[in-house]
Formats: structure tokens, C-alpha cells, sequence
């Protein structure tokens, strides 16, 4: 564990280095911000719902191009020859690597703590949503993050793995709307495949277990199918 | 020290390394050779645990490849060809990340840093980014990487390759240093280097063995031969084919050039001979003006060239 923790801390803080985590995060906060505060006035409510509403597409854009250089960048590089040579496993490279873009996408959602601060001033804001909507947003994140990772792993080149990262990641935002064009013995199946809807559970607040596992159980499949790719390069 | 037995890698249909067998021992410098394509670098990252390997077996320090990665990795620094680091990093940044993926930490861990930077010359780019940095900065700040758990084994991968002369004998120079307490296996296919700083040479050639032994034993074994070089003055070519391919063991004694103030003739002999004594004394009993004698072995890049060119 101890090893994940220094890749982690490697690759957290190599988003700052280099302008991707302002870009991101300024990029995030403009969309976020302009979309929340455009329609905020007209329905006149003291909830985060269009933010989080919003939230699922958004990151389905966002998180790929956070984690597309994760991977591929060493594959492209050769520096993996350098990190795998050294004494650790291919697991601790993936678990470390998706806890700094964990990490990140916290980082992103933090400044965003100042719209239901605003929101909570201009009237009656019910917090437990709001805390739900954010402990949903950060399994969406770790989800999708799992996602990008296994499309980061599957190529060396950013842009293939960034365009595998959305479109899987937006797959699983919109699987729940297209139920309409599938055969109704299907719709179960699909219906619990779409993202959006385990998180607006959440964001309604309530925590239920089957959304929660869920998010766990995307995850687990993103990394282990990271997992497999990187470790079927050598 | 390290035990190589009937490794084999195949890319798909494509058999990169084929049954190679070898051992290194302890405190050895091994020199991998062959042409590009050989399977010097695949039979490296088969040693440093970087590629699996299809069959056979490596063992380190009686440690299985298979089954104890992770010890065999501490044991073995390794430096790829063209040292792919992380270029967004600070030099110093990124040695403190591998101190600490090695777990050296606390004051020892700047005292290494301190001491690699000064053993490669690296001090005065501590603080720059490693993309930044010349390509032989590069390799000194991967050499720097490779030898940071102060490691028993030390696996080079075309240390010099792409560097200019001076930073060539630079990088020779850390190596030889090292070598007196380390085991090392590199690969070139630079032959005067191999020659250089090994003390035992493995030639591959299509991902099999064809030599294996240090350079002297290779140009005796292959058959090869000598070749002397004579320059006189006071005599011609006719005379001194007469006088000297009399002589026991000479196969052949061929005129380079003639001029009216010098011939320069050489002859050839088995590498197992040494004739010089008694080409001197023929050559003491005539009137001639010796300017030069001086003795050749067949050089390795004959050896090399034979022994790749064969497979």
C-alpha cells in the first residue's frame, strides 16, 4: 500500500505541475456555473438540482481528459519500462493512479462548495441532498475515473484513449434514456446499467446500498480491465 | 549470480529470443552484443522482470523470476535504452520519488541523492526539468535512477548509444567506476566498447547465442588469425616473399604497397602462432631496414561480423 501512496502523491501532484488540472478545473466551474445560475433565477428554488442534473454529462466529457494521460502517456513515453522495473506491482500502478484522479476530481468539486453556500443565503436550502448530491458525485467520479483509466491503458496514443474514456463514460450517462429503442425483456438490465440514474438517487439523498454497489462495482470492472491491458503489454 | 536457462520469447508468431542459456557471475561485467534486432534489449527486459517470458526460467540470487518479482526487483537497477523518464519532472523531484518508491527515506535518502548526483555529475541540473536536459543528461540521471537502492545487479541497456564522444567516455568512465563492486550486464552494439569495459562478451545474433567468453578467448576460438605489419627499407617485394613465406606457420605474405623508398608487406599466420621471434631473426640476416613491425589479432568486429553474418 505503502507504494500506492507514493504513485499517488507522483501523479496528484504532476496534475498541478503541468497547466491540466487549471485548465480542467476552470473549464469545469465555467460550464457548471454558467449552466446552474442561467435557469437558477427562473425556477426560483433553493436546490442544487439542475447543477446536478448537469453533473453525469459533464463529467462524462471531463473526467476522460483527466485520466486519458494516465496510462498512455508512459506507454507513449516508455517511461512504464522504467515504473514497472522498479519494486512494485501493476496493481499498485493503477490503484495509485486512480486515487490521484479521484483526488482531482475532489479537487474540481470543491470550488463548487460555493453554490449552495450562495444558494443557502438567498433562501432555504435542504443540506441533505446537497451533501448526497456531492458523496454521489465523487462515486460517479471514482466510476468514470475507472473508465478512462482502462481506455488510458488500452492505447499510448491520448486523444484514441480520451475518445474510448467519453465514449463509454457517456454510454453509461445516456444508456437509461435510449430504454425507448430496446426490447422490454432488456429494459431491467439496461435501466440499472445507466449512470445517471444511480446518482440522481443519490442526489436526491437517499443512500441506497444497490446504487452504491453500483458505482463500486463499475469501478471494479474499469480497473480490472485496466488491470488486464496493462498487464497484457508485457 | 544470475542464472539464464532456456529463455524464450516469442511476439505473437515472431520468436524474439530462442533457448538462450547463460550465467553471470558475481562481480562480473557482461556485455550483450548483436545487431540491431538480435534480442538484446527483450532478453534485458526478461531479466528486469519487465516482459514475461514465453518459457524458460531466470533465476537471481537462487530467486525464481516467477515467483519472487518483487525480491528480484530490488536487487536489480536498470537502466532502458534511451533512459524514458518523466519529462514534466524536476531531476531532484523525480530521484526523491524513486528514493521513495525504494524506500530510502529520511536523511539517508538525501544523502544518496547527494551521493549519485556527484558519482554521475549531475549536480548542476538537479533543478531542471528532466525534458529539458541533453540527451546525455538523460542517461546520467537514468544511470542515477538505476543505482539508487545502491542495487547488487545493474542492468545497462545501450548505456552510450546516441551520445557524443566525450559523453561516451564520461558514461564508460561511471560504469568501469561502478563495475569494481557490481555485477553488470549491458548491451551495445558498439564492439570497441564491449571490448572496453567487459569482462565477458555474449554475442546474439536472431535471438540465439553463437559466442559467449571474454574478447580474448573469442578471437582465439573462432579461428582467426594474425596478421603482421612490416615496413623495410633496401628491399623488394620478390626478396622478401622469399625470405619470410619460408618461415614454419606462415599462410601468406601479401605486399601492401611498393614505393622505390619502402615496401610495407603483411603476412598472416594461425592466432594461435606467434611468429614474431622468428620473423626477426630472418629479417636480422639480411640487409634490410626494418621501420615497423607490429602485430594484429583478428579484430572482433571480423568475429562479430562472421558470427552474425553465419545465423
Amino acid at each position: 500500500m505503502r507504494q500506492v501512496a507514493h504513485i499517488f502523491r507522483k501523479e496528484f501532484t504532476a496534475y498541478f505541475i503541468s497547466p491540466i488540472a487549471y485548465i480542467v478545473i476552470s473549464i469545469f466551474l465555467l460550464v457548471t456555473g454558467w449552466f446552474f445560475f442561467a435557469t437558477f433565477f427562473l425556477f426560483n428554488q433553493a436546490s442544487l438540482r439542475t447543477f446536478y442534473a448537469l453533473l453525469p454529462i459533464i463529467f462524462a466529457f471531463v473526467i476522460p481528459a483527466i485520466t486519458m494521460r494516465l496510462i498512455s502517456e508512459e506507454l507513449n513515453v516508455g517511461s512504464d519500462e522504467i515504473l514497472l522495473t522498479m519494486p512494485v506491482t501493476v496493481r499498485d500502478v493503477i490503484l495509485g493512479k486512480f486515487f490521484a484522479s479521484v483526488a482531482m476530481i475532489v479537487a474540481m468539486l470543491i470550488p463548487t462548495f460555493a453554490y449552495p453556500l450562495t444558494v443557502s443565503v438567498m433562501g432555504q436550502l435542504d443540506w441533505g441532498p446537497v451533501i448526497g448530491g456531492y458523496f454521489g458525485a465523487v462515486l460517479l467520479g471514482a466510476a468514470f475515473s475507472a473508465v478512462g483509466l482502462f481506455a488510458s491503458a488500452l492505447t499510448r496514443n491520448q486523444i484514441i484513449a480520451f475518445i474510448i474514456g467519453l465514449a463509454i463514460c457517456f454510454a453509461l450517462t445516456l444508456i437509461d434514456k435510449l430504454l425507448y429503442f430496446l426490447p422490454r425483456s432488456l429494459l431491467g438490465v439496461f435501466a440499472y446499467l445507466g449512470a445517471d440514474l444511480h446518482f440522481q438517487n443519490i442526489a436526491k439523498g437517499i443512500i441506497d446500498s444497490r446504487d452504491i454497489l453500483y458505482f463500486v462495482s463499475v469501478c471494479f470492472v474499469g480497473l480490472y480491465g485496466a488491470f488486464l491491458a496493462l498487464q497484457a503489454k508485457h | 549470480m544470475i542464472q539464464v536457462e532456456n529463455l524464450t520469447k516469442y511476439y505473437h508468431t515472431l520468436c524474439a529470443v530462442d533457448q538462450v542459456n547463460f550465467e553471470i557471475q558475481k562481480g562480473e561485467i557482461l556485455g550483450l552484443l548483436g545487431p540491431n534486432g538480435a534480442g538484446k534489449t527483450t532478453t534485458l527486459r526478461m531479466l528486469t522482470g519487465y516482459l514475461r517470458p514465453s518459457s524458460g526460467n531466470i533465476r537471481v540470487k537462487g530467486l525464481s523470476i516467477d515467483k519472487h518479482i518483487l525480491e528480484i526487483k530490488k536487487i536489480l537497477g536498470y537502466l532502458p535504452e534511451s533512459a524514458p523518464l518523466y519529462h514534466d519532472m524536476l531531476v531532484f523531484d523525480y530521484l526523491n520519488y524513486v528514493a521513495a518508491i525504494r524506500q530510502i527515506n529520511g536523511d539517508k535518502k538525501i544523502a544518496r541523492i547527494r551521493r549519485l548526483a556527484d558519482l554521475c555529475g549531475i549536480n548542476e541540473v538537479m533543478h531542471r526539468p528532466i525534458g529539458d536536459l541533453s540527451k546525455g543528461y538523460k542517461q546520467r540521471v537514468g544511470l542515477a535512477h538505476a543505482m539508487m537502492d545502491d542495487p547488487e545487479v545493474l542492468v545497462l541497456d545501450e548505456p552510450t548509444s546516441g551520445l557524443d564522444p566525450n559523453q561516451i567516455v564520461e558514461i564508460r568512465k561511471i560504469i568501469k567506476e561502478i563495475g569494481k563492486e557490481k555485477t553488470i550486464i549491458l548491451s551495445t552494439h558498439i564492439l570497441s566498447e564491449a571490448e572496453a569495459t567487459c569482462d565477458r562478451i555474449v554475442i546474439i545474433s536472431q535471438g540465439k547465442i553463437v559466442a559467449d567468453g571474454s574478447a580474448d578467448n573469442l578471437k582465439q576460438s573462432t579461428g582467426g588469425k594474425n596478421i603482421m605489419n612490416l615496413s623495410v627499407q633496401n628491399a623488394d617485394y620478390k626478396t622478401v616473399h622469399e625470405t619470410l613465406a619460408g618461415i614454419k606457420g606462415i599462410d601468406e605474405v601479401t605486399c601492401i604497397s611498393e614505393t622505390s623508398s619502402m615496401l610495407k608487406v603483411s603476412l598472416s599466420y594461425a592466432s594461435t602462432a606467434d611468429l614474431r621471434p622468428e620473423v626477426y631473426r630472418k629479417i636480422k640476416n639480411t640487409d634490410w631496414i626494418l621501420l615497423e613491425f607490429h602485430q594484429e589479432t583478428q579484430s572482433l568486429e571480423n568475429i562479430f561480423r562472421e558470427l552474425t553474418k553465419e545465423n
